[in-house]
């Protein structure tokens, strides 16, 4: 990228450092996407967890 | 408040002169530990040399860290902590009284029994009484620091990694500047920053520590 | 007056009310993470020029710093908010304490990784005792240690109050430890030239660093409030205003 033409073979290159510079950023984004997605899920499992308690203690009201 | 103190200490060391065997075994595991290592390394005398003070240094570390049990333990499970907790005197200075038992017990044997490792490990003459000093002024942070481990995991089922977790990293600053401070002393050069940095930071562990070990006993301890 | 103040602070940190706020802040934090990332990122990677030394391998940069700086922030906010729960007993700020723990951890295991990409190239090893890199790491096991601890005790309350002493030990003593190992790196430092200290800094590599770094604040911000969500459900689970929320959802 030195002024001259832009190549996307050029900018994947990196100048010969593409393993470190790609698995760098590519770390980054599984760190995002992580960060992202378990909190998620957690909290799926949080909601299905009370309301399985609220059905329960329904049921049971009603036998009893 | 003064006699609280001394009545506390006395306790404590009366009780752990009852069990003696118990007493000396965090000093047979530092002499031991510092042993392995002419055995897992080479017994040549130069390279002994250069790793004497991290030796000694990270096996004096283990070997508070493990004694570190006895500092609440034993009077979490007999109920003797609560009627400490209780008792009238403010427990910071119950705390303190706990901890300098433990450094009497702990701390300065391995402080005592240095200069025969030093040996072992072919440490200069001239650097022996630096080993002694920093281990005098390294030793009583490693038991008021890990004071307050000991007292945030009491209550927890076999807290012993978990302890040894959440206090080795505390540990680091003492560990390179006594290490460091027998390494520069074996080559012969002044180590007074190394030792005044040591005590400034002993003088800040015991005005800190006992807080922080009072108001973790507080949180942990109550029933 | 001061009792006015007092009252607003506690309407504001009661979990419902924390709840509905929060809500409608985490999509405005999201959205300019967003924006701001790809615009960091745009100019960090087609903007700012080659270095004349670290040729392209220094783009590392807009990854690494913003995540160091990041791992040192969350354990500050750490421990404020923990201390802020101890002393004035706002279980909100425990919350939000336990919250940031995990993602302070991720962060500071990025800048440790990427640290060490960058090293290869520049050192010519993976790992270097650097005096940066060894704090990193002593700073990803205090943040394991705090997170052991808060999951090692059944109690919530114990094991906030437990937790959130230890992160402010450890908040003391990070000035101390940082002290030290920048010092004991001054002794040996051999082969090791720092590199990753001074890389010539172009305004246009600067600007990219500031963007990236203020997108990561904000991508903390809107996690961390996801998180002390589900902590507020979770804790709270047993209040009506939990059970008619779950029901709706």
């Amino acid at each position: 990228m030195n002024g001259s033409e832009f190549s996307w073979s050029e900018f994947f290159n990196m100048g010969g450092y593409a393993v470190f510079v790609w698995t760098s950023y590519g770390l980054a984004l599984v760190m995002v996407v992580a960060n992202i997605v378990s909190p998620i899920i957690e909290r799926k499992r949080v909601i299905s967890r009370i309301k399985r308690a609220i059905r329960r203690e329904t049921n049971t009201g009603k036998a009893g | 408040m003064l006699k609280a103190f001394y009545h506390l200490l006395a306790r404590d060391l009366r009780l752990a002169f009852r069990s003696r065997h118990e007493l000396a075994n965090p000093l047979i595991f530092f002499v031991l530990v510092v042993s392995l290592f002419p055995l897992a390394v080479t017994p040549s005398a130069d390279l002994l040399m250069v790793m004497a003070p991290g030796v000694i240094w990270v096996s004096a570390l283990l070997s508070v860290l493990l004694s570190l049990d006895r500092l609440f333990k034993q009077d979490y499970e007999d109920g003797s902590l609560d009627q400490l907790m209780l008792s009238p005197n403010p427990l910071v200075i119950l705390v303190l009284a706990k901890v300098f038992a433990h450094w009497l017990l702990t701390g300065l044997p391995l402080v005592l029994i240095a200069p025969l490792l030093g040996m072992f490990m072919y440490v200069p003459d001239e650097a022996i009484s630096t080993l002694i000093f920093s281990l005098l002024l390294g030793t009583p942070v490693l038991s008021l620091v890990g004071a307050i481990g000991v007292s945030l995991t009491v209550a927890v089922n076999r807290g012993g990694v978990l302890l040894s977790l959440i206090i080795l990293p505390l540990y680091i600053p003492i560990l390179i500047f006594g290490a460091n401070a027998v390494d520069v002393a074996s080559d012969g050069m002044s180590v007074r920053g190394q030792l005044l940095f040591l005590a400034a930071v002993l003088a800040l562990a015991i005005s800190l520590a006992p807080l922080a070990t009072a108001v973790a006993l507080r949180i942990t301890a109550s029933r | 007056m001061f009792k006015r103040i007092w009252g607003w602070i506690q309407r504001f940190s009661s979990p419902k009310h924390f709840y509905s706020i929060s809500g409608k802040m985490i999509p405005w934090f999201a959205i300019s993470a967003i924006f701001l990332g790809v615009y960091g990122l745009y100019m960090g990677l087609f903007v700012a020029p080659t270095d004349y030394q670290q040729g392209e391998s220094y783009r590392i940069i807009f990854i690494h710093v913003p995540a160091a700086w990041m791992s040192m922030f969350i354990y500050v906010v750490m421990a404020v908010s923990a201390g802020i729960g101890l002393i004035w007993q706002i279980k909100l700020a425990d919350m939000i304490a336990a919250a940031s723990a995990p993602i302070g951890a991720w962060f500071t295991f990025i800048a440790l990784v990427t640290g060490s990409l960058w090293g290869k190239p520049m050192w010519g090893a993976y790992w270097v005792w650097d005096a940066r890199l060894t704090s990193e790491l002593i700073l990803l096991f205090l943040y394991f240690g705090y997170m052991a601890l808060q999951s090692s005790i059944e109690d919530q309350r114990t094991a906030d109050k437990a937790s959130g002493l230890l992160a402010i030990v450890g908040v003391v003593n990070i000035p101390i430890i940082h002290y030290s190992v920048q010092w004991w790196n001054t002794l040996h430092q051999g082969a090791t030239v720092s590199k990753l200290d001074k890389p010539s800094m172009h305004v246009d590599m600067l600007i990219p660093l500031l963007v990236m770094a203020i997108a990561a604040k904000l991508f903390y911000a809107a996690i961390v409030l996801v998180r002390a969500r589900n902590q507020v459900l979770y804790r709270e689970r047993n209040r009506q205003w939990v059970r008619e929320l779950v029901e709706k959802l």
